[in-house]
C-alpha cells in the first residue's frame, strides 16, 4: 500500500477511497461510517460550530496537520501474564454492535479506516490475568486501531494499555466491551504520547448482571486528548467505575467525556476525575448519569476535581444528570482550587520542604482516584509516573 | 534558647502583636495565658514561620540564631514545633508515612541517616504505645476522622518523634478529658531537659497542674502586660484577667 499525505476531513475520506479495497471487514459498514464522517466532519475542523459532545474540544489542529496513512504502527499484546485468547482486528475484523459512527465522528473516521487492533475473549468462570496492549505511534502517521474485549459469565481479566509515542501523529482508537453477569473487567490506561501528537480513544461498555467494569485512566500526553467512555449497566446489579487522572502543562488539552447509563435496577456507578493542571493547559470533564425509568435503587456518583498550579491553566467541568427514576441516589459536584495554604504550612512547620510537601499534597489530591487500582504493581507504575510528572513541573 | 525583643505584627494591616518581649531559657517551661483574641495563636504561627502574619519590627533569637529569617521547614529543622490548636487535615495523606517524611526532612537537616518504614515503625508504635493511642491512627489519613482528643494526641505524637527543643503547645489542652491531658502534660514532661523548652498556651490552670511552669505570662491586646511564678496561673483561675488587665492599664 501506498502512503497517502492528507489534510483534514477530506483528506481522510481521500485515502478512504484510495484504501477501501484493501482494507478487512465488511465494506457496507465502512461505506456507511465514511457517509456519518462526511456528515460529521472533525469537530472544529473548518467552522468554529461543533455539537454540543464537543463543545469544549476542538480538533481544528488535527484537521491542520498531514498524516501518511497507513503505515503500520506499533501494536503490541503481550499476553505472558495471561490466558485470554486473542486475535488481531486484520485477521477476524468485527466492527461490534456498541461502537456509534452514526454518532461519533471520531469513531465513524475509525471505523472507516481501521486495519487493525486487539480482540481479547475470556471463556466463563476464568481467571484470565493480565494482558497488556502497548502502542507506539510514529509522526506524522494516522492509526485506528480497532480493539475489543469479551468476558463471559463469571471471568476475571486486567487489562492495562499504555500508548506512547514521538513526533506528531494520530491515534484515534475505538474499543467494546461486553462483560457477562458477575464477570470483572479492570481496565487501566496510561495515555503517556509524544508532546506533539493526538489521542482519542472511544470506550463502549456494557455491564451484564452482577459484573463490574472497573475504567482507570491516566492522562499524561498528546497535545489534544480525548477519553470518552460510553457505559451501559444492562443488567441488575451492575458496577461501573470511569476514574481518571489528568496531568497537563504548556498548552495540552485534555478532554475527559463520559456517559454512564443505568438500564436496570440496582446498579452503582462511581466516577472521580483529577486534573493537575501547570502552565496555559485546559482540562475538560463532561459526565452525564442516565438512569432509565425501571432503574430503581440505582446508586450514581460522579465527582471532579482540578488543582490549578497556574494562573493560566483552565478547567471547564460539565456534570449532568438525567433521572427518569424515582428511587434512586445520585449525586455529583466539581471543585476547583490551588494548593491549600494551610496544609501546606502544617507539613512544613513539621520539617517538610516546600517542593516535597507540595508534592505530597498533589499526591494527597490524586489517592482518590487512584484508589480504584488495587493491582500493587500497576499502582506502583502509575504512582512513579505521577511523581515523575511532578519532579519535570518543581524542576 | 528563645529571646524575643520587641516583636510586632499584623495580618493585613491589622496589628495583633504590639511589641513582645519574652526570654525562655534553655530547660524552662513558660506558660502564656490571656484572653480570647490577645495574640496567643499568632505569637505561635510567626514562631513557627507562617506567611500569612507580617513581622512589623522587633527581633527573635533562637539559640541566638535569626529565627525570622528562616522558612518553616528550616524553623522546625532547627527544633521549633508548633502544636496546633485546631491541626490540619491531610485528606490522602497516611499518617505514618507523614510522620516518617517529616522526621527523615530533620534528620536529613541533621546530616542523619533516613529511617525505612522497618525502623521508624518500631520508634512509633513505641510512641502510641506511651500516649495510650490506638495502633491504628498511625493507618489512617493525617487527622481525618479524628476526634478532638485524638487530634490533639497526634500533635504530642509528632513532637515526641520530632524531638524539638522548643515546643509551642497552642491550647493542646482543649477539649481534652483529664484522662487525656494527663497523657499530653505526660508527654511534655518526658521531653523535659536542659536542652528542652516549652511555650505552653492555655486558658486553664488545669493543664499546669501537671505540667508545671517555671514562669506565667499573661498577653493581653498584643503585650505581655504581667509576668510571675506559677502561682500567677491559680490567681488568675481565682479571679480572671479583669484584675490584672486593670492593673496593667
Amino acid at each position: 500500500m501506498s502512503a497517502i499525505a492528507q489534510t483534514g476531513a477530506a483528506g481522510f475520506l481521500a485515502c478512504f477511497d484510495a484504501l477501501k479495497d484493501a482494507l478487512p471487514g465488511d465494506p457496507i459498514v465502512r461505506q456507511r461510517a465514511a457517509a456519518s464522517f462526511r456528515a460529521l466532519g472533525l469537530p472544529g475542523g473548518t467552522s468554529a460550530r461543533r455539537a454540543e459532545a464537543w463543545k469544549y474540544t476542538s480538533l481544528r489542529p488535527v484537521a491542520e496537520t498531514a498524516f501518511m496513512t497507513p503505515v503500520a504502527h506499533g501494536l503490541s499484546i503481550d499476553l505472558s501474564a495471561s490466558t485470554a485468547t486473542c486475535s488481531r482486528f486484520a485477521a477476524t475484523p468485527d466492527f461490534g454492535a456498541l461502537p456509534r459512527p452514526d454518532r461519533d465522528p471520531m469513531v465513524a473516521l475509525n471505523t472507516m479506516l481501521a486495519e487493525d487492533g486487539a480482540i481479547l475473549h475470556v471463556p466463563a468462570e476464568t481467571d484470565a490475568g493480565l494482558v497488556r496492549i502497548e502502542s507506539h505511534g510514529n509522526g506524522p502517521t494516522a492509526f485506528h486501531p480497532r480493539h475489543a474485549i469479551h468476558l463471559e459469565a463469571g471471568a476475571t481479566l486486567i487489562v492495562l494499555e499504555t500508548a506512547t509515542g514521538n513526533g506528531s501523529y494520530l491515534h484515534n482508537a475505538v474499543t467494546e466491551i461486553t462483560i457477562g453477569a458477575g464477570a470483572h473487567l479492570t481496565h487501566i490506561r496510561l495515555q503517556d504520547e509524544s508532546p506533539d501528537s493526538f489521542h482519542f480513544a472511544t470506550i463502549y461498555a456494557d455491564v451484564a448482571e452482577g459484573g463490574t467494569y472497573d475504567g482507570f485512566s491516566l492522562v499524561l500526553g498528546a497535545r489534544i486528548a480525548r477519553t470518552e467512555i460510553h457505559a451501559r449497566l444492562v443488567g441488575e446489579n451492575g458496577v461501573a467505575h470511569m476514574n481518571g487522572v489528568q496531568l497537563l502543562t504548556g498548552n495540552q488539552h485534555a478532554d475527559f467525556s463520559s456517559v454512564v447509563r443505568h438500564d436496570a435496577p440496582h446498579g452503582t456507578s462511581r466516577q472521580t476525575v483529577k486534573n493537575v493542571l501547570a502552565g496555559r493547559s485546559r482540562g475538560v470533564f463532561q459526565g452525564r448519569i442516565e438512569v432509565a425509568r425501571h432503574a430503581q435503587k440505582t446508586d450514581g456518583y460522579q465527582m471532579n476535581q482540578a488543582l490549578l498550579i497556574s494562573q493560566d491553566a483552565e478547567i471547564d467541568s460539565k456534570p449532568e444528570l438525567e433521572i427518569f427514576a424515582d428511587d434512586v441516589k445520585c449525586s455529583h459536584g466539581a471543585t476547583v482550587g490551588e494548593l491549600d495554604a494551610e496544609q501546606l504550612f502544617y507539613l512544613r512547620s513539621r520539617g517538610v520542604p516546600d517542593s516535597e510537601a507540595r508534592a505530597m499534597l498533589v499526591r494527597a489530591f490524586l489517592t482518590e482516584a487512584l484508589d480504584l487500582v488495587t493491582n500493587e504493581p500497576i499502582r506502583d507504575v502509575l504512582g512513579q509516573r505521577i511523581d515523575a510528572w511532578w519532579e519535570r513541573q518543581a524542576a | 534558647m528563645l529571646e524575643i525583643r520587641g516583636l510586632t505584627a499584623s495580618i493585613g494591616d491589622k496589628p495583633i502583636l504590639k511589641g513582645i518581649d519574652l526570654t525562655v531559657p534553655d530547660g524552662e517551661v513558660h506558660a502564656i495565658m490571656g484572653p480570647n483574641g490577645s495574640g496567643k495563636s499568632t505569637l505561635g504561627y510567626v514562631l513557627s514561620g507562617r506567611d500569612d502574619y507580617t513581622v512589623t519590627g522587633g527581633s527573635v533569637l533562637f539559640d541566638g540564631v535569626d529565627l525570622l529569617d528562616m522558612k518553616p521547614e528550616q524553623r522546625a529543622a532547627a527544633g521549633v514545633f508548633l502544636a496546633f490548636q485546631a491541626p490540619i487535615e491531610l485528606p490522602g495523606v497516611n499518617n505514618a508515612n507523614f510522620l516518617r517524611t517529616a522526621l527523615n526532612a530533620i534528620r536529613r537537616a541533621h546530616g542523619e541517616s533516613e529511617l525505612d518504614a522497618m525502623q521508624f515503625l518500631k520508634i512509633a508504635r513505641a510512641e502510641t504505645k506511651r500516649l495510650a493511642m490506638p495502633d491504628d491512627m498511625l493507618k489512617r489519613n493525617v487527622n481525618v476522622g479524628f476526634s478532638g482528643g485524638e487530634k490533639k494526641r497526634n500533635e504530642v505524637l509528632q513532637m515526641a518523634l520530632l524531638r524539638p527543643k522548643l515546643a509551642i503547645l497552642d491550647e493542646t489542652d482543649s477539649g481534652l478529658d483529664i484522662d487525656a491531658l494527663k497523657i499530653v502534660a505526660d508527654g511534655v514532661n518526658a521531653l523535659r531537659s536542659d536542652t528542652f523548652s516549652a511555650l505552653v498556651v492555655t486558658h486553664h490552670q488545669r493543664l499546669l497542674d501537671y505540667l508545671v511552669p517555671n514562669r506565667v505570662h499573661v498577653l493581653a491586646h498584643g503585650r505581655i502586660v504581667r509576668s510571675g511564678g506559677p502561682e500567677l496561673a491559680r490567681e488568675l483561675e481565682k479571679s480572671g484577667y479583669a484584675n490584672v488587665l486593670t492593673e496593667a492599664a
